[in-house]
């Protein structure tokens, strides 16, 4: 059975105090991008009991995802955010999801994101990674951003690092790995960077802003 | 001389566009850094290096 509201906000209390956890049920976290990266970094936020998730990708459910991303085999062929909002209501049943299932640009980033405090970047392509820095940074410059750089292979998981590279962004992964290289994406190493991620979005809403 | 990904080099006087097309970069997979503010794409050309800034490049590679 499922507890209630009451059950639920009680407990997540007692593990993280008070404050901690009214400034994590009163935030708002997009997560740009549900593949490795997102759909990890969502599952961790949505445990810690983050108040509202806005996930947007435009892609589906495909076979060769689920090494490494968290959806189910029965859910190949669905929408990544319509699959992820299911599974994210099993974990966390009161968390508030918003979903946008399209392609985010320059243009759209602004009233996509409009509603986010903080937002991860989770992109697969170092091109979109790229533009998404660019349009936060510059057209939302009061929100936190949180991206990703090298994460893919099987290298020591110790390089994986979170850096802060102005007051408002931070930078995680190892800055080299390139998914394009040899092994491509491993589940293991993938959720070691979406850990940081997640972990750096809870830590900016602890007001904890130095690494 | 000024620092890029923390190394001196002797770029000052340059823009921002001019450092850029002078190493082999690919300028949309990066984002830069200069002494704590981020430089935007559109200020590439009219941002000028000065002695003693600090630059970072943030090369982003594909995976997620």
């Amino acid at each position: 059975m499922i507890p209630t509201k009451e059950e639920w906000d009680k407990a997540l209390e007692e593990r993280h105090g008070k404050e901690l956890q009214k400034a994590f049920a009163s935030a708002a976290v997009a997560v740009c991008g549900l593949g490795g990266l997102g759909s990890n970094i969502a599952i961790a936020l949505a445990r810690a009991g983050i108040g509202r998730l806005i996930l947007c990708d435009f892609d589906r459910v495909d076979i060769t995802n689920l090494h490494r991303q968290q959806y189910r085999a029965d859910q190949i062929g669905m929408y990544k955010t319509i699959a992820l909002a299911e599974n994210l209501k099993e974990i966390a049943p009161y968390i508030s999801l918003e979903i946008h299932t399209e392609r985010i640009t320059e243009a759209n980033a602004i009233i996509l994101l409009k509603d986010a405090d903080i937002i991860c970047e989770a992109f697969d392509a170092a091109e979109c990674k790229a533009m998404l820095t660019e349009a936060v940074l510059s057209e939302m410059p009061d929100k936190y951003f949180v991206a990703a750089s090298g994460m893919a292979g099987m290298k020591t998981p110790n390089t994986i690092r979170t850096r802060k590279i102005t007051t408002r962004f931070y930078l995680c992964g190892d800055g080299k790995s390139d998914a394009a290289d040899g092994l491509g994406l491993v589940s293991s190493r993938v959720m070691i960077c979406a850990a940081h991620q997640a972990h750096t979005v809870l830590r900016i809403l602890a007001r904890q802003f130095e690494i | 001389m000024v620092k890029v990904n923390g190394k001196e080099l002797d770029i000052a006087g340059k823009t921002v566009a001019e450092y850029l097309a002078s190493i082999d970069y690919d300028p949309k997979r990066i984002a830069i850094e200069r002494n704590g503010e981020i430089v935007f794409k559109s200020q590439y050309a009219a941002v000028i290096l000065k002695d003693g800034d600090s630059l970072e490049i943030v090369s982003f590679v594909g995976g997620g």
